[in-house]
């Protein structure tokens, strides 16, 4: 009962006395948007074109667990147009390092879409940045409401994390229905912590060092599938899953090698359906 | 590096002033003396049942934490012996831990010699700090100081926001410093809890408790009624749990969430079920290839109307089970 009046009390004095506090302090707050000193660090001072109607980004609006928000782009190119996809990169403007991954696209893999899992720090816009077949960049942005992601311990099981390190899954899917020609569907795995580094130890009050993959490289046959430049926004036991376009080859070889230079290895042989 | 961090410090500071001003503001004004909450001695009881003779329960309301409810929606408990008190759990503020220590004292004038935790989990373990410096030992499964040490900090930035400074600020980790690794015996005097670790399920440090002379089993989070149960440990590793802990000759069962238990081990049948079918359908979808972001938005629709906060939690334990399944 007391606490109840304390903080009618309260909730008052700040409506007389902390308004202008209030309004003073969240002023600058509203204009200090990251992105256009991000867009000129990242992509060089590069014109980005409005992407909308070319590529799209789905991501849930309010994440379910901030440490592993699910996200897709798509390539929605109108019929007709030629061009593909040749590098995408994700922003999460307000996370510690908002550039959350680099991808860059076999040249004959004509990938279409690609999803992953990443960790969101606060309230953001995410960017998704193309660059198209024509050398040039194009953006797409969501909004995303999740707080904590970055310095949230994901692991759930601390004793069974560390087993099994770099064990890696490749996962050939069924081709949608709507899919036409070769076009396949496959998700790569690999079992990692991906530390962000943003996670402190209490006791000894020192943080748990970043220790991520950094480099994932998928192959079929010889050539390039997919590579990813990765940073600590990549959720633990990183996983990629994209559309891409089968060359025919008969095995998938992929490599990682993670912050201690660990290099990880794996290769499957192509499913029939996907030759 | 630093970009999102320095935003998130400011945000911070904004909500600190503010309250700050609000202090500065009863102060000046002279309206209340003294802050209630820093001190003990206006602190009302806490509401609890008998539910054995000795064996008090505070029911918490089925709700997420926020500062009207002072974080109280975790069953927490204590058992009376001849020589010493066992408080089991001690809530989701410090606030209410006071509040937990005023019952104690409401009851009894034996010592608290045990502050046990259950697990991690804050509405559970944010009333640690009301116990602390009056000689109870503090005991946990042996991975509760782990998991505390990186779960802690987390926990104490992310409350903020619901709880609001007043409550939070109270609050300290406080890690357990008499482990359990499997079963353990305490000796309150004229009656033994019987204190045991529990392979990773609802977390990697659930601890259950055992009333021998009453046969009432404090179960933690390992039980849920009514309240949505929460996934952060093991979907696997709980359907495990529940076989154990089905075997427990319980004559009644506190549950970490809902209400008390008198049909043992039937009260598990709702968690089962729904266990069974977040394991059912995303193992169907993942082999079927359906993605994560799809599953968590589709499993287990059914279950909608048998639980309160379904909404707050179905997607979550979705997405954990998922990311633990897709690696079996």
């Amino acid at each position: 009962m007391i606490g109840k009046s304390v903080r009618t009390v309260c909730l008052a004095g700040l409506a007389v006395i902390g308004f202008g506090t209030l309004v003073a302090m969240a002023a600058p707050a509203q204009n200090d948007d990251p992105w256009p000193q991000l867009k000129r660090q990242v992509f060089k001072n590069q014109p980005l074109a409005d992407g909308s109607g070319l590529i799209a980004l789905d991501m849930p609006y309010r994440a379910e667990d901030a440490a592993v928000v699910p996200l897709t782009v798509r390539a929605t190119l109108p019929a007709g147009d030629k061009r593909h996809v040749k590098r995408l990169t994700i922003v999460i403007d307000h996370n510690p390092s908002p550039v959350a991954a680099s991808f860059t696209f076999g040249a004959k893999a004509d990938i279409s879409a690609i999803s992953t899992r990443v960790r969101v720090n606060s309230y953001t816009n995410v960017h998704a940045v193309a660059e198209l077949s024509d050398g040039k960049l194009y953006v797409v942005k969501r909004f995303v409401k999740a707080a904590g992601g970055c310095s949230a311990p994901a692991i759930k099981d601390a004793s069974a994390a560390k087993i099994g390190i770099g064990a890696m899954r490749f996962r050939q899917l069924v081709p949608a229905a709507a899919s036409p020609g070769r076009t396949r569907q496959a998700q790569i795995m690999i079992r990692h912590p991906n530390n962000s580094g943003l996670q402190m130890n209490q006791i000894t009050h020192l943080y748990i060092p970043p220790f991520f993959v950094k480099d994932l490289k998928v192959w079929q046959g010889k050539e390039l599938v997919l590579a990813m430049d990765g940073g600590i926004s990549i959720s633990e036991n990183p996983s990629i899953r994209f559309t891409y376009r089968s060359n025919g080859g008969k095995a998938f070889r992929a490599q990682a090698v993670d912050t201690k230079d660990h290099v990880y290895k794996g290769e499957w042989p192509a499913a029939r359906s996907g030759t | 590096m630093t970009i999102g961090k320095r935003r998130s410090n400011r945000n911070n500071k904004t909500r600190r002033l503010c309250s700050f001003a609000c202090c500065a503001a009863l102060l000046i004004s002279g309206v209340i003396p003294t802050f209630s909450a820093h001190g003990a001695d206006k602190i009302a009881p806490l509401s609890v049942s008998e539910v054995a003779p000795g064996v008090f329960v505070h029911f918490g309301a089925t709700a997420l934490m926020n500062r009207e409810n002072e974080g109280a929606i975790a069953n927490v408990g204590f058992v009376v012996g001849e020589r010493a008190v066992a408080v089991i759990d001690t809530g989701g503020s410090v606030r209410e831990g006071r509040e937990l220590l005023a019952a104690v004292r409401a009851h009894t004038k034996r010592p608290i010699r045990y502050v046990i935790d259950t697990h991690m989990h804050p509405d559970h373990v944010f009333g640690n700090a009301a116990f602390a410096g009056q000689g109870a030992v503090f005991v946990g499964h042996k991975n509760l100081p782990r998991a505390l040490a990186t779960h802690g900090p987390y926990y104490i930035a992310n409350f903020r926001a619901s709880m609001g400074a007043a409550l939070m600020d109270q609050v300290r980790i406080i890690p357990p410093t008499l482990l359990v690794a499997d079963r353990r015996d305490i000796d309150l005097g004229g009656r033994h809890l019987t204190l045991r670790a529990w392979p990773t399920a609802h977390t990697d440090n659930d601890l259950t408790v055992f009333d021998r002379k009453t046969g009432t089993l404090f179960a933690g989070d390992l039980l849920f009624l009514r309240h949505m149960p929460v996934l952060d440990g093991s979907l696997v590793g709980w359907l495990k749990d529940l076989v154990g802990l089905a075997r427990i000759p319980a004559r009644r069962v506190v549950p970490g969430h809902g209400p008390l238990v008198r049909r043992w081990p039937q009260g598990l049948a709702d968690e089962r079920r729904y266990f069974e079918c977040l394991a059912g359908n995303i193992r169907a979808m993942i082999k079927n290839g359906v993605p994560l972001a799809v599953a968590a938005k589709t499993a287990c629709a059914s279950e909608k109307n048998r639980w309160k906060l379904f909404k707050a939690y179905n997607a979550r334990n979705t997405t954990a089970a998922y990311a633990e399944l897709e690696w079996e």
